[in-house]
């Protein structure tokens, strides 16, 4: 059975290296990956999407609406957009973030008030933390992704090490230190 | 080993380990990686060239000289090098040439949704369309041999999907050739009318000879399941077909799009009950099938727009589609902006409150047309600013000449634009044409260009000098200004547009993004001077935003450009730097 994970946020994130870290674990681990990313114009600070899926067989790049077992959010409004995308019994962990996007800015829209409260209220399973806060603890605002990482590998049977291990492989080795501090800190041991 | 590997990527390996020599292109998304990929091997010569037309010259000189040779672009590039591409297919090759074109279906990042698969059957050269990355790495490697056995140059199309999704790939090594000696041949490769009408019907033998091959093409797959159903496709949409049905369906996967085989598919479609194909974009499968007498389901259900999924395809074919949940309300669009200290901002916010018509072309700047600048008028193609422009200005005179101006980046104007503005300059239209040089070509993802200095390498090379160019064509007016410097480009706009001579105003300043520019520390708002009018807002800067009633700085946006600042009546921002 394929599964499905959504990573969502704005242009610039970071998002590639969540992609890529999970990827590179999951190929090790034995399965088929498929990680299919957007570049060019929808990059410039708009809504990016990276669709993470793996299992025996994965045939599709995408993933489609009421499929995703997981979607990792870097921005609260972002992890609301793609809702629909998330499996009844799926999950979204998402940083509370809030970036407001050029409609708010200019006063043509308003930035949605409690949407983590809203999705709950929907049913939803919902894992929020400040993941800015973290990664500035760990030492960079940069490493919010991975302290989202960290987070979604609660979920995940792999032991923190095969995590661990992956980061060291893929981080130059001036950053292994402060993401593997991030990573502690997402996974909240 | 096997590995993930991008689309792309797995292209470019694909090039390497068929001893490609020699690869020219020009980025364009979401092709631009393969030649940025092959770039790293030291044993392939690669570079930027100003255009896709002669990034395909290039690689025909060096399959004509003996060696393999590649040249990508994206759908609209095809356009472009269109015209050597209808004649290199009369010519023929030497060495094995290969043409990468992605399209975008969805438009991702894209100008129009045209299916390039056109172009491969109008020039009459053959196709190879890979779904995933290990078929791109196999087809690249296939389609030097397709290309040096039928003496064709061959096209393989990818588009988003492939070209941008990692899938597991296999590597092998490099194979090294000797160069293919090049035998003057004035009757193959002159193509004036004699000769050329002599090369037509070699053309047309080796179409039916590679029809006859398409039957028996590794590329073209029977995957036999339940007969209830058979699924003709190609590219993509194999894989969502695949996804939906399983077994659960019979499917002939189409690798080589052009031609596409007569005896494989009527086999196919005796086999099975009922015919459907799944084809992005325009029915070129399904008009196939069409000729050959078979009854198809296709564009009848299927969109002729936008990119497939696995959902769409389940619910066009009446299969149950699963469902998430969605919140009520309406949430805010999040589009692209220009970014924290873009020097286009500058120009824009000038061009927007003098009320100027803008023209514009294909680049980041494009974004010119988004609120709240909401300046640029028209863009249709690379290049297209400058003539249209002109011709404006031809039609209205007088009436338009003060009022309007043409908006082209650097690596467009190399592109494209030169052209232009020779034409402006010999038929004398007084037209105003800004380019807005950055440095870099910046919407691809930073790639080298004629006026930067440097080669894909990021090595020196020649820099052209865009003052002096402009002066060579005839120019007398050639204006410098710094975008940041909001009150020199009112002053330098508005005395082109007023003055009765063609003039080029050079914005120049480097792209906020590139590595090498140094930035200011972020701007302070003082609170007791911000009384709230979002004057500084005017000019759509991702990095300001109104926080309980004053001016907010985002801190990990802000540059330090000062652009607000020039705009601020009460002098509440304040230079992070004092």
């Amino acid at each position: 059975m394929t599964k499905n994970v959504m990573i969502v946020g704005v242009g610039g994130q970071g998002s590639l290296l969540a992609s890529k870290l999970l990827g590179h674990i999951l190929l090790q681990e034995g399965y088929d990956v498929k990680v299919s990313e957007v570049h060019g114009m929808s990059q410039r600070g708009g809504s990016v999407v990276t669709y993470v899926r793996f299992g025996e067989k994965v045939y599709s790049p995408i993933i489609d609406k009421g499929e995703a077992d997981f979607i990792i959010s870097f921005e609260q409004l972002e992890a609301a957009r793609y809702l629909e995308y998330l499996k009844p019994e799926g999950r979204i962990v998402t940083n509370i973030q809030k970036i407001d996007p050029m409609p708010v800015i200019i006063g043509a829209a308003e930035y949605p008030e409690d949407l983590i409260g809203k999705m709950q209220a929907k049913g939803v399973a919902v894992d929020a933390m400040d993941c800015l806060s973290l990664a500035e603890e760990a030492g960079s605002s940069k490493a919010v992704n991975i302290v989202l990482m960290g987070r979604l590998s609660r979920y995940f049977d792999f032991p923190a090490e095969t995590w661990e291990k992956a980061i060291k492989e893929l981080v130059p080795e001036k950053f292994t230190e402060l993401n593997l501090k991030a990573f502690a800190l997402g996974r909240g041991e | 080993m096997k590995q993930l590997m991008l689309g792309n990527k797995a292209f470019a390996r694909g090039l390497y380990e068929a001893g490609c020599c020699v690869v020219s292109s020009y980025p364009g998304t979401p092709s631009t990686e393969v030649t940025e990929e092959a770039a790293k091997f030291d044993d392939i010569y690669c570079e930027w060239a100003p255009n896709e037309k002669v990034a395909m010259e290039t690689a025909f000189g060096a399959s004509l000289a003996g060696r393999r040779s590649f040249c990508g672009m994206k759908h609209v590039g095809l356009n472009v090098a269109a015209d050597p591409l209808y004649t290199c297919s009369y010519t023929g090759v030497n060495a094995g040439m290969v043409i990468c074109v992605a399209d975008d279906a969805g438009m991702h990042s894209s100008q129009n949704e045209q299916d390039s698969r056109h172009h491969a059957i109008a020039a009459k050269v053959p196709m190879l369309e890979p779904s995933d990355s290990a078929e791109a790495l196999a087809f690249a490697k296939a389609a030097f041999e397709l290309s040096e056995e039928y003496d064709t140059p061959v096209i393989i199309k990818m588009c988003t999907r492939v070209a941008h999704s990692q899938s597991v790939v296999e590597t092998a090594d490099r194979v090294e050739l000797p160069v293919k000696k090049y035998e003057k041949n004035i009757a193959k490769y002159v193509m004036m009318p004699g000769n050329a009408i002599r090369r037509h019907p070699v053309v047309e033998d080796r179409m039916k000879r590679l029809a006859e091959y398409a039957d028996s093409c590794p590329f073209n797959r029977v995957e036999m399941g339940d007969t209830s159903m058979g699924i003709i496709t190609d590219s993509t949409s194999y894989m969502y077909a695949r996804e939906v049905f399983g077994d659960k369906a019979s499917i002939l996967k189409i690798g080589m799009v052009n031609p596409l085989p007569v005896g494989l598919i009527r086999d196919f479609a005796a086999k099975v009950d009922r015919l459907v194909v799944i084809e992005e974009l325009d029915p070129i499968i399904e008009n196939h099938c069409r000729q050959l007498g078979l009854d198809v389901v296709g564009k009848d259900v299927f969109p002729i727009n936008g990119e497939f999924s696995q959902n769409l395809i389940a619910e066009k074919l009446g299969m149950p589609v699963p469902a998430g949940v969605k919140l009520e309300e309406q949430l805010p669009v999040r589009p692209p902006v220009m970014c924290a200290g873009c020097p286009h901002r500058g120009i824009f916010y000038t061009l927007s409150k003098n009320k100027v018509t803008v023209l514009g072309d294909i680049g980041c700047y494009t974004l010119g047309a988004v609120a709240p600048l909401s300046s640029i008028e028209m863009t249709l193609c690379m290049g297209g600013s400058i003539s249209a422009t002109h011709g404006f200005n031809k039609a209205l005179g007088r009436e338009s000449e003060g009022r309007t101006v043409a908006v082209i980046g650097d690596s467009t104007f190399m592109h494209s634009g030169m052209t232009g503005l020779a034409n402006i300059a010999y038929n004398q239209s007084n037209s105003t044409v800004i380019i807005l040089d950055n440095s870099i070509t910046g919407m691809t993802g930073h790639q080298q260009n004629p006026t930067t200095g440097y080669n894909i390498k990021g090595d020196p090379a020649g820099k052209i000098d865009l003052e002096a160019l402009c002066r060579a064509m005839g120019f007398e007016r050639v204006r410098i200004v710094d975008p940041y410097d909001l009150k020199e480009c009112d002053t330098v706009i508005k005395e082109e547009l007023a003055v009765d001579a063609p003039s080029v105003i050079i914005s120049r300043r480097p792209c906020a993004l590139l590595k090498y520019v140094k930035h200011k520390k972020p701007l302070i708002v003082d609170n007791d001077r911000c009384v709230g009018c979002k004057s500084c807002m005017r000019i759509g800067c991702p990095a300001i935003s109104m926080k309980n009633g004053k001016a907010a700085i985002d801190t990990t946006l802000c540059v330090g450009c000062g652009v607000c600042q020039q705009l601020c009546g009460t002098k509440a921002l304040i230079s992070g730097e004092e």
